[in-house]
């Protein structure tokens, strides 16, 4: 089973605080902390366990700049056999789906039977697995939580549903699966790992590398852009308590009692 | 010119969801002047089709008895054989949405907007939304070209729905023209549904919630919650995270994908306040946040407070607590 994994390089929104630039145009991005798109990760465990298991390899791909190459890496330390970064200017500027025209270039280059990516990555849109498979002309499936690979010609798939229902699939291969959290649990990558993948060389292909139709890609055929960032209107907001830590306690005692939250 | 708006409606067991009112809400922000149709795509849809008519002009029913199960590789392929290309399509963000619609927008060529909150009027042949980035912490404004068409999420909640009118809309058969080429996506087969887990609480009767999510940080801090939801006598409920780390039962997750609970005091410790979460929590309760970030988006629809370090405030609490009684 040869599997492709997309993986984006994300700020990591556990280690920090996401704040918006003064003049709105984008979010302060000094001293923010990156990784690995939480979803991709656990799409890479799951292709590792699947290769593990039936043969094959795992690739991963990433379209960004050159410090996507840290991202690729660190999933190669976790198992994944080859890295491909996709970089060029001219890609800059693209909206979901002129990415999705890029990562259908470069995955047309080669032969996989299953493709993955995350069920959403950082601006939450949840679109580029569905978009990819729509233009291979592949079947999809989306919010992945379980896979069984019975045979080379179709698996058997979970997705989650509403209300922790799962509904259970089969689909044919090759096919596009976008993975939710919680599918395994994706292994640990110490120091030793990331040295051991250090040296391995990672190939960069560019616009013209993939032969891409520069009139699909970019700011220039982008439908969708942002205009600016703002911070979310506060509601009615949350009364902030105040006070030392004692003080706090003491007064949300007090509330709590009067409605009903100490039994 | 008014645009040509078609909703795909949600239902279950005959009956409408509530997002089709929600949609109803959406499109007219969008375009008052819009003639909007509603799509329903289902098996014995005709009970659903007539309840629409109330709210929309123009219902459109693609009815068969293999659809009875709505399997989104099988309904894109119908919707793109019956919606002309350059019209506007509005789905709900959910499990289903996610599904269906970006491969929709792919197959119609038009523009693709996901989950959007807001609509902030027409620009130049563009429409100007509100979505949200890194779990909420961050809002935008996003131009979109509708020109040419557009498949677009909403965000279940965000729009208020709009109250049944009297539209007396009529319903048109459209299985015909959507099955023309026979019943499309084959290669997706829909197996069965598997039930959600019972656990050995049941959240959703629960009167007091002590839910934790990432912010707890490591599994053995999960004790000093438990002490804290005896000594207020509720339960333990959590976040995502958790589950995923297998650190509680399934059975213990609030949100979309998890339990719907609808508590009388919630508190949330350690949660960022992701829709997907707070779309869990029903009945307006009682809601306390615990947070040490400020701007965390939980304090936007908490009614109390208190940026503190959980891993200090719960034991106080919990200590004082137990003084007391
Ligand atoms: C299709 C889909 C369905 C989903 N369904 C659900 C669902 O049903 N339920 C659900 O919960 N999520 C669901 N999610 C996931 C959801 O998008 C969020 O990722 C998740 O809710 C985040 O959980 P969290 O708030 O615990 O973690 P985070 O967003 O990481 O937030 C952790 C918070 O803890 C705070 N914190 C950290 N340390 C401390 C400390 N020591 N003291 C105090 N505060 C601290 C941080 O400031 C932060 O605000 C779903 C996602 C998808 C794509
Ligand atoms: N720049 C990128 N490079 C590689 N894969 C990406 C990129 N952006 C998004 N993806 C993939 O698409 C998934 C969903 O992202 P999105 O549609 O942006 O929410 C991610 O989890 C990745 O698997």
């Amino acid at each position: 089973m040869d599997i492709l994994v997309c993986v984006k390089r994300v700020p990591d929104t556990a280690e920090n605080e996401i704040s918006v630039n003064g003049s709105g145009t984008d979010i302060e991005r000094d001293d923010l902390v990156y990784s690995v798109n939480e979803w991709d990760n656990y799409a890479v465990e799951e292709a590792i366990q699947i290769r593990d298991k039936v043969g094959g390899s795992v690739t991963v791909i990433s379209v960004g700049d050159s410090e996507s190459e840290e991202v690729l890496r660190r999933e190669m330390a976790m198992g994944a056999d080859k890295g491909i970064l996709i970089s060029d200017g001219a890609f800059e500027g693209s909206d979901g789906k002129g990415l999705a025209v890029i990562l259908k270039t470069a995955i047309e280059k080669d032969k996989y039977d299953l493709i993955f990516t995350g069920a959403q990555a950082d601006d939450g849109a949840g679109q580029v697995g569905g978009m990819l498979a729509a233009m291979l002309d592949l079947p999809y499936a989306s919010l992945v939580n379980f896979i069984e690979v019975s045979d080379d010609k179709k698996i058997k798939i979970g997705r989650e549903i509403a209300g922790g229902q799962q509904e259970i699939d089969e689909i044919d291969l090759p096919c596009v699966l976008s993975i939710q959290t919680g599918i395994n649990e994706p292994r640990y990558v110490g120091i030793r790992g990331i040295r051991k993948v250090a040296s391995v060389e990672i190939p960069v292909l560019g616009a013209s590398d993939l032969g891409i139709d520069q009139g699909l890609v970019g700011s220039a055929a982008a439908k969708v852009s942002r205009v600016d960032y703002f911070m979310p209107a506060l509601g009615k907001g949350a009364e902030i308590l105040e006070g030392s830590i004692e003080e706090k306690a003491d007064k949300l005692i007090e509330l709590l009692k009067s409605k009903g939250g100490i039994k | 010119m008014a645009f040509q708006i078609f909703t795909y409606i949600l239902h279950k067991d005959g009956v409408v969801d509530d997002t089709a009112a929600e949609m109803a809400a959406a499109a007219a922000k969008l375009d008052p002047a819009a003639s909007v149709t509603a799509i329903v795509v289902g098996s014995k849809t005709d009970p659903v089709c007539s309840s629409l008519t109330a709210s929309f002009k123009e219902v459109w029913k693609i009815d068969n008895d293999a659809l009875a199960y709505p399997n989104s590789e099988v309904i894109r392929g119908l919707l793109a054989n019956v919606i002309p290309k350059g019209s506007i399509v509005l789905i709900a963000h959910d499990h289903f949405g996610m599904d269906l619609s970006p491969g929709l927008s792919v197959k119609l060529d038009g523009a693709y907007l996901p989950d959007a909150v807001g609509f902030e009027g027409i620009e130049g042949g563009k429409l100007k939304a509100v979505r949200q980035e890194y779990s909420g912490q961050v809002s935008t404004h996003v131009l979109c070209d509708i020109s040419g068409g557009a498949v677009i999420t909403i965000r279940p909640g965000s729009f208020t729905a709009l109250a049944a009118g009297s539209a007396g809309g009529s319903v048109v058969d459209k299985t015909g023209d959507a099955l023309t080429s026979g019943m499309p996506g084959g290669k997706r087969r829909f197996v069965e549904v598997i039930e959600a887990e019972v656990g050995d609480v049941d959240i959703t009767k629960s009167e007091v919630l002590v839910s934790i999510g990432r912010g707890i940080g490591e599994q053995e801090n999960i004790e000093i919650v438990n002490e804290l939801a005896k000594a207020m006598g509720g339960d333990v409920s959590c976040s995502r995270p958790i589950i995923d780390a297998k650190w509680l039962e399934k059975s213990r997750q609030v949100g979309t994908s998890g339990k719907t609970v609808k508590p009388k005091v919630y508190m949330a410790l350690g949660i960022s306040g992701s829709f997907q979460h707070l779309g869990g929590i029903k009945g307006s309760p009682f809601m306390v946040a615990v947070n040490k970030n400020p701007k965390a988006p939980i304090f936007q629809v908490a009614d109390i407070g208190v940026v503190e370090d959980l891993i200090e405030f719960v034991p106080m609490l919990t200590e004082k607590i137990n003084e007391m009684k």
